[in-house]
């Protein structure tokens, strides 16, 4: 819990917030990431592995899974970034609903998810990310009014470069984890 | 099943108010939908254009005119705002003798945009200065006013240009701000501006 609270108490801090706001990658994929990491080690700190109150309703973890796609779609979208650089009511309203909407719920529905459904949200993970790329790297305009050009199409290879990591990452962890899996079988 | 419906029920809910029902992702997008739908009153600007003859925004009222904002040195969109620009002054020039609609090209540059330089630009792109004006605003807080009115947002590239969202702007004869076209949508501006 201590770690997901100082980890949030540094990225509000104005100076922290203002230095990653001040690039799209720096907003994109590491403020709104990080948000989310401080909102999942605090509920995970909060439950202590022993599941929410609300376990009843977010059986199998779908609930809580429904709710962070929901809410990191909202910020994901470009108007919503100029809006919290806009407004400051908006900026707070990003700082809340990220932990606590998107970090928290994930955290505690990611252990009740079945592995099918872990494999879903990952392969959906990575084809967004690598679409979400091509589409910032080839914009013919600023999708962003707060950004100039060039971090668009920063964020954009990043966001390619993330996909491709991602996906050798997880590719990597089936192809391995494939033996270990059929041995364990054998032992049975 | 059911708390996971209302799950899906509410978000969608939240992303159709945060994107005007699904229809704008972007601020710009947002943004030319709410000036379509509801009209905009603009500040009443003094201009100085190319000739160096002053005027306001509410001078111009009666007729329907269409705005671009640039600045002479700028080596990127605003080219292609120009060329649009001089293709309108043309089509008006050809069937109405000018009367129709009034052009507007308004720098924001206002450290080195002077009217010899807005001049020196008129001459070249051949803005007649009757059909179409370039001119500029002459105090920082009456630019910062009017571009906030427009939605037009300037950024510093840190190479001593600018990054700005380019656009062609329609005020209606009221003086009103009624519609944001794409920078190569001469034609559709024109079409509405005349309707």
């Amino acid at each position: 819990m201590i770690p997901g609270v100082l980890l949030y108490m540094m990225l509000v801090a104005p100076p922290v917030a203002g230095w990653l706001e001040g690039s799209m990658v720096g907003h994109v994929l590491v403020q709104i990431p990080l948000l989310a990491l401080a909102g999942g080690l605090f509920a995970r700190g909060v439950s202590g592995g022993r599941g929410s109150a609300l376990a009843g309703f977010n059986a199998g973890g779908i609930l809580g899974l429904l709710v962070a796609v929901f809410a990191v779609t909202v910020w994901m979208l470009p108007r919503m970034l100029d809006a919290a650089l806009r407004s400051a009511l908006v900026e707070t309203a990003k700082f809340t609903t990220v932990p606590l909407l998107v970090g928290a719920p994930l955290a505690v529905s990611w252990p009740l998810l079945p592995p099918v459904a872990r494999g879903f949200v990952w392969a959906n993970v990575i084809s967004h990310a690598a679409v979400l790329g091509w589409l910032y790297s080839v914009a013919p305009n600023r999708l962003c009014t707060r950004y100039l050009f060039d971090q668009q199409a920063t964020l954009g290879m990043t966001l390619l470069i993330v996909a491709i990591a991602l996906l050798l990452g997880w590719g990597g962890v089936a192809i391995v984890g494939a033996p270990q899996t059929a041995q364990s079988t054998r032992r049975a | 099943m059911l708390a996971a419906s209302a799950a899906i029920a509410a978000g969608l809910a939240v992303l159709a108010a945060v994107t005007d029902g699904f229809r704008a992702a972007t601020t710009e997008g947002a943004w030319r939908l709410a000036v379509t739908e509801r009209p905009r009153p603009l500040p009443d600007a003094t201009f100085l254009d190319q000739s160096g003859h002053a005027f306001r925004l509410s001078g111009l009222r009666g007729r329907p005119v269409l705005v671009d904002f640039f600045y002479t040195s700028c080596p990127t969109i605003c080219g292609l705002l120009a060329s649009q620009f001089q293709a309108m002054s043309d089509s008006l020039a050809e069937r109405s003798r000018g009367r129709e609609v009034v052009l507007l090209s308004v720098s924001f540059d206002l450290e080195r945009d002077g009217v010899t330089e807005l001049a020196d630009y008129a001459a070249r792109l051949g803005s007649d200065g009757r059909i179409w004006r370039i001119a500029r605003v002459n105090a920082p807080d009456e630019l910062r006013d009017l571009l906030d009115a427009f939605g037009v947002v300037v950024l510093p590239d840190g190479g001593g240009g600018f990054v700005h969202n380019a656009a062609i702007y329609l005020i209606d004869a009221q003086g009103r701000l009624a519609g944001v076209y794409d920078p190569d949508a001469a034609e559709r501006a024109i079409a509405e501006a005349t309707k």
